[in-house]
């Protein structure tokens, strides 16, 4: 039967822009979050902030004045002054394909009522997502390591540390973040660490993995001493890099992209485990961010095989080096989702039931929502909810307790703007 | 259930598209040419709001009868819907990802009626890789 006319006016729901809302861009994950709405706790241990719309607060509290003065002589709407990204090769939004990679453009409330423009863009994320916590990443500060001026990775991780503690993390707790290491000078990590590290929201400390740094070096002993004392994790998150010599032969964004993120991961790793840090550092919690998963069980298989013929050269081990890692903890995105079994194998090689935590990247574009997670046909439903949140509960010291609101009020809400 | 009318056919660009909430139920309308095509806005990859998506051309590798590469063209013939959550493209004409065929966009049945478009909405299902 033709109905000419519908019931009622059917609701038009726009083309989804740069300039979208985030509630409307994830409006089908706060659907999706009905299926977590009786879980304890989600937390989502990977998300980024995009400078490029705060870019000239941060610099405001750098502490050199030269080079504070000289960012400031450079700054432009959007731009990322001292920052070595090479802006016509940032190819991440698919040519506009995925537009909340080129984002934020949306409009926020007045900030002196609803608060800072970020945590603004956060709440919407979170309470979308039907998320407890999020822990807050840089993105275009993820390739210092490879600046060349070592100073300008020292100031710009203090100013942004400073920029988190001050102003972003005290107007809500559900925001969390980790200290952004300036690994190419250690001593300065350590005072980093000494200066920040307790402040209320640091749950963590990162590296960029993206440099040419050895983490076995001496120089970083005493800086995993300090942070292993503190109870709180160290995290490598990987990055891309177009140019590194090898990556230099790869002539599409996507080549680059899916080796890139993994190698510095696989180097690091490779590192830690041959020179024994695990033996050395016994109560470090060491977690790695944002390769996906493929990569672990490649590594675990090629280094038990090597370190049975070459002990000589790693004697520092007790154990196997897949021993040691499945006792490091991993971050899920982006979940290599689309062979299941390889992935039921890999998730239960590295013991994702307790070492898995669930991580969405969001708002870049390749990010993974929870139901990413929850949809796995092969994980009990316990061991959902250890990914989901209760594993990084663990890991960043958070209560268990729940901060969310309820995925019907989310959706209510949602529905009454859509009908204005 | 009935079918129930969405717009003009004219209403619509070409190649253009509309998204309507059909009593709970998403649905994203496309035209292109005389045609008029109608899916799910759902991603058979995580659900996404696939049909609020750009619409663009297939992008093709332009190899030559020398088995040489001359780089990337647009297709003349063949739009792609692509998901704005992560970029899953889809050909408008058959709900088809490009690369692997066996993942669809679920189609919604629809008729033109005196250049008027009618659509027949579907049970959703949420069916994610």
């Amino acid at each position: 039967m033709l109905e000419r006319v519908p019931k009622k006016p059917l609701r038009e729901l726009p083309e989804i822009t740069v300039a979208s809302d985030t509630r409307d861009y994830l409006a089908r994950a706060a659907r999706q979050a009905r299926d977590t709405d009786d879980y304890e706790l989600l937390v989502d241990i990977d998300a980024h902030l995009q400078e490029g719309g705060f870019f000239h607060e941060i610099i405001e509290l750098m502490e050199n004045d030269v080079l504070k003065q000289t960012a400031q002589s450079m700054m432009r709407p959007g731009s990322l002054p001292l920052i070595n990204m090479q802006p016509g090769m940032s190819f991440q939004s698919l040519a506009g394909r995925v537009p909340h990679q080129s984002g934020p453009q949306e409009t926020t409330e007045d900030p002196t009522v609803a608060g800072h423009r970020f945590v603004q863009i956060v709440r919407r994320t979170i309470d979308s997502m039907g998320l407890d916590y999020q822990v807050i990443f840089p993105t275009a500060m993820l390739h210092l390591g490879m600046n060349p001026m070592e100073e300008i990775e020292v100031e710009l991780a203090r100013a942004y540390s400073r920029w988190l503690v001050e102003r972003i993390l005290p107007e809500d707790k559900r925001i969390i973040a980790l200290l952004y290491l300036p690994f190419n000078s250690p001593l300065e990590c350590e005072k980093l660490v000494r200066d920040y590290g307790d402040k209320p929201g640091i749950v963590g400390f990162t590296v960029c993995a993206v440099r040419h740094k050895p983490v076995h070096h001496n120089q970083y002993m005493r800086l995993y001493s300090m942070i292993q004392e503190t109870g709180k994790p160290l995290v490598f998150h990987a990055g891309p890099h177009w140019d590194d010599p090898s990556f230099a032969q790869l002539n599409r964004f996507i080549s680059m992209h899916a080796l890139s993120f993994v190698h510095y991961n696989l180097i690091h790793m490779t590192n830690w485990i041959i020179n024994a840090l695990p033996e050395r550092f016994p109560k470090l919690k060491v977690a790695w961010v944002e390769s996906g998963l493929a990569w672990v069980p490649f590594l675990m298989q090629r280094l038990d095989h090597e370190v049975m013929m070459r002990q000589s050269e790693a004697p520092g081990l007790k154990r196997l080096p897949s021993d040691y890692m499945r006792e490091m903890y991993y971050s899920s995105q982006p979940l290599e989702r689309n062979d299941l079994e390889m992935l039921a194998m890999t998730m239960k090689k590295i013991n994702a039931d307790t070492q898995l935590m669930f991580a969405s990247d969001w708002p870049h574009w390749d990010f993974d929502p929870p139901s990413s997670i929850t949809t796995l046909p092969f994980l009990s439903e316990q061991a959902k909810r250890n990914i989901l949140g209760l594993n990084a509960a663990r890991v960043f010291n958070l209560p268990v307790k729940r901060l969310r609101p309820r995925a019907r009020d989310v959706i209510a809400a949602q529905q009454e703007r859509a009908a204005q | 259930m009935s079918e129930i009318r969405v717009c003009a056919v004219s209403d619509l660009g070409d190649p253009g598209r509309k998204v309507v909430d059909v009593n709970g139920q998403e649905i994203g309308i496309f035209r292109l040419g005389e045609e008029v095509f109608a899916y799910l806005n759902s991603c058979p990859h995580l659900d996404g709001p696939v049909c609020q998506g750009k619409i663009l051309p297939l992008a093709l590798e332009a190899v030559g009868e020398d088995l040489t590469s001359s780089g990337r063209v647009f297709s003349k013939t063949q739009m792609n819907v692509i998901c704005p959550w992560h970029g899953f493209e889809f050909d408008i004409r058959t709900g088809e990802h490009p690369t692997n065929k066996r993942i669809k966009l679920r189609k919604v049945k629809t008729q033109v009626v005196d250049g008027e478009i009618f659509v027949a909405p579907l049970r959703p299902r949420a069916t994610p890789l």
